[in-house]
């Protein structure tokens, strides 16, 4: 499986993830769903390897909000690309709730979805397909990079015209 | 009219270079048709029963003459010489190539124009007034609102994969001539107490197969304001909206669902919250004026409030006469006029324009109408600001082009859907419906003596005719193979708005003209008199007499 993070594919991962209701391992970093991380909570938190929380797109944020600090990654998935919710989480966890650790994609992630992945803060991404692995490989996937509106990039894009206060470039 | 300064052609011109290598990725099978279909949708392509279609966005309907040229140079080059206007103020064409779609784009892009969002699951062309900045009842012009959520919307990294389309209408005037409370969002301006300028705020509105009159969530909104409140609106939508079934994935459904009570406080409260953390999004009164400048009205004359040249033409010519009553519209500035170009000819297809007949309209407004062209959401083109003095020329030139047919407003002003000859959801013809009622009617002294009637026809429940907020709608369905159609009567889009009634089982297609006739002789004959309109006698009188005319053996 293939990461994407800072602009470079990964063939290795160091992330486990542990399939739902399936004993954590006591060691490694391991990406837990978040049921099972809301029943095992304390004993997670106190554990010595990095923990990170996968959340489904019709999940809510509300049951991690308060450890995000103590979060290394958070998965938002997207299980068909269409499925618009995890963008908007993402937002949240990264302009309200000032995450800061590893905001994963994964699920159906495409190339031409990618950018508008990147500008909600998303920093690493999971992909399976091919066609987007070659392309991010290449170096192809750029899409439009001039914006409309600012993002959770807030500090990495510039404000090209301060007149319209909104306008990002990136 | 707004004018694009680098940024703005820099964003057109990358889209367009994305588009086109999504097509090659698609030509070369690297995307999927599944994969492929909502990038090209989101820049206008459509599949149709014949060929692809390309819709092209007319932001708040306002065109100058040097855009209309383009698409009629377009239609002409690679359709076949017309094009077709839409209930969105958009143009179609429908029989282009794929892979002529690049280079279409890059021409529009040499106007300021695009096809961006004109489809998909994604914030569609915001659509307005056609009379905006002319109309006399008007509180403030909507288009500078609309330009800023134009821009604010336009590839939004969070809301372009909604659960379902999501279209905002604004209107500067009381009068609701853009039917804001059938839209997801429709917007009214208003002035406060102090004459600041703000919004009422509607939501939740929308046709189709579960239509819904929108419910008001905001008496006033200042105008600062009107980002981080539709973001709010939005992200609620985007979280909290169904996905589970399409046809319940409209905001109205989550209106409908969750109760507007509480569906209010959760937007107010990620309104606040979004407030504190994102000052951008307050829409600061040096930006409002910035892009309100690009509206400024043009440069009137002052004029007196009559014209000699006007009134004799009136008296002398009654086809002039009959123009001016029905295609003027009173203009906010003294001894100017806003006309109506009725783009529904006597028993042709509502909404076509020929590429010769949109450079003539583009050589009229640039002599007599400071070269502007508005599209309505009724399908018909405008002139909106024309010299009293210049009416009787213009009239001559538009009958010379055939487009001086003075029907604005009547029975045969009919929107009809593309429907079955070109759709392939439809379940019936709407065109050709369309087309025999407007001949049954075509005496002119019927229409008037009719008077104000709004009819409105779609192919299948997805309403895009919106058949729901005619005064008399037909709705095309489908049964044992065969077309029929049910009649709604009492609808609206205005600001009485209300969603018409099915009045019963639906008529054979060689049924259905006789009994809209049916249906306007019970008006006529019921009437109080000549004043009181189709739709308040039905709101006086209610269904039954009109049900009891169209099923005489039921009510036996
Ligand atoms: S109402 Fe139905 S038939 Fe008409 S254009 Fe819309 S989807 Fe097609």
């Amino acid at each position: 499986m293939a990461i994407f993070r800072n602009g470079t594919v990964l063939d290795h991962d160091s992330w486990t993830v542990v399939a739902a209701g399936a004993p954590v391992p006591a060691e490694g970093d391991i990406i837990i769903a978040l049921a099972d991380f809301i029943a095992q909570r304390d004993a997670l938190l106190g554990r010595v390897g990095p923990v990170g929380v996968a959340v489904e797109a019709g999940e809510e944020l509300d049951d991690i909000v308060g450890d995000l600090p103590r979060l290394v990654l958070v998965a938002l998935r997207f299980p068909k690309y269409t499925d618009g919710r995890s963008y908007s989480k993402a937002r949240l966890l990264r302009e309200r709730h000032r995450y800061g650790g590893e905001l994963r994609a994964v699920g159906d992630v495409l190339h031409d979805q990618i950018p508008l992945m990147l500008r909600c803060g998303f920093d690493s991404l999971e992909v399976t397909h091919e066609p987007t692995l070659r392309a991010l490989r290449e170096g192809r996937v750029r899409g439009v990079t001039v914006h409309y509106q600012t993002s959770a990039r807030e500090g990495r894009e510039a404000a090209p015209n301060p007149a319209r206060r909104w306008l990002r470039a990136s | 009219m707004y004018r694009y300064d680098e940024f703005d052609r820099r964003f057109v011109e990358e889209r367009v270079a994305e588009f086109s290598d999504q097509v090659a990725r698609r030509l070369s099978g690297e995307l999927s048709e599944d994969q492929f279909k909502p990038l090209r949708l989101m820049n206008g392509v459509y599949l149709q029963l014949h060929a692809y279609m390309l819709r092209i966005a007319i932001p708040y309907g306002t065109l100058s003459s040097r855009q209309l040229r383009k698409l009629a140079f377009i239609a002409r080059t690679y359709d076949r010489g017309y094009g077709h206007f839409t209930t969105r103020q958009n143009m179609q064409l429908n029989w282009i190539a794929l892979k002529d779609v690049p280079e279409i784009l890059g021409h529009l892009a040499d106007v300021e124009m695009h096809c961006l969002q004109t489809s998909g699951n994604c914030i569609r062309n915001v659509t307005a007034d056609q009379f905006s900045g002319a109309a006399a009842d008007e509180i403030a012009d909507p288009r500078p609102y609309a330009e800023i959520l134009r821009q604010w919307s336009s590839i939004h990294p969070e809301f372009t994969y909604l659960p379902r389309k999501f279209k905002l209408a604004v209107t500067g005037a009381p009068n609701d001539r853009a039917a804001i409370q059938v839209h997801d969002i429709g917007l009214e301006l208003r002035r406060g107490e102090a004459g600041e300028i703000g919004f009422a705020v509607y939501v939740g509105g929308g046709q189709g197969r579960t239509p819904m009159v929108a419910r008001k969530v905001r008496d006033f909104l200042p105008e600062a304001e009107l980002l981080a409140y539709c973001t709010a609106i939005l992200r609620v939508y985007n979280l909290y909206g169904r996905r589970d079934n399409k046809f319940k994935a409209r905001i109205k459904i989550l209106v409908h669902e969750t109760g507007i009570e509480e569906l209010k406080r959760d937007i107010e409260a990620e309104y606040e919250a979004l407030r504190a953390e994102n000052e951008t999004l307050s829409v600061p009164a040096e930006e409002i004026a910035r892009i309100s400048a690009y509206f400024a009205p043009p440069a009137f004359e002052s004029l007196p409030e009559r014209s000699a040249a006007f009134e004799t033409a009136l008296l002398r010519d009654p086809d002039f006469a009959r123009f001016v009553e029905r295609n003027l519209v009173r203009h906010k500035q003294q001894g100017y006029a806003a006309l109506t170009i009725s783009l529904k000819p006597i028993g042709l297809p509502p909404g076509d324009a020929s590429s010769s007949q949109m450079e003539a309209i583009a050589d009229i407004a640039e002599r007599w109408s400071f070269d502007e062209i508005r599209v309505s959401h009724e399908q018909n083109l405008v002139l909106p600001h024309v010299r009293l003095d210049d009416v009787p020329l213009v009239f001559a030139e538009l009958q010379r082009n055939g487009l001086a047919e003075s029907n604005a407003g009547l029975v045969t002003d009919i929107i009809a859907c593309p429907g079955l000859d070109y759709c392939s959801l439809a379940n019936a013809r709407s065109i050709p419906i369309a087309q025999r009622i407007s001949e049954r009617f075509a005496d002119p002294a019927r229409q008037r003596e009719i008077g104000d009637l709004k009819l409105k026809i779609s192919g299948c429940i997805n309403a895009c005719g919106h058949h729901h907020v005619g005064h008399i709608g037909i709705l095309g369905v489908e049964r044992k193979g065969e077309e029929f159609y049910q009649i709604t009567l009492g609808g609206t889009g205005d600001e009485t708005c209300s969603i018409g009634e099915i009045v019963g089982k639906g008529f054979s297609s060689a049924e259905i003209v006789d009994a809209v006739e049916t249906v306007i002789d019970t008006y006529l004959a019921l009437r109080t008199g000549p004043d009181e309109t189709f739709l308040q006698a039905f709101r006086r009188l209610g269904e039954a007499p009109f049900v009891e005319a169209l099923y005489p053996a039921k009510a036996a």
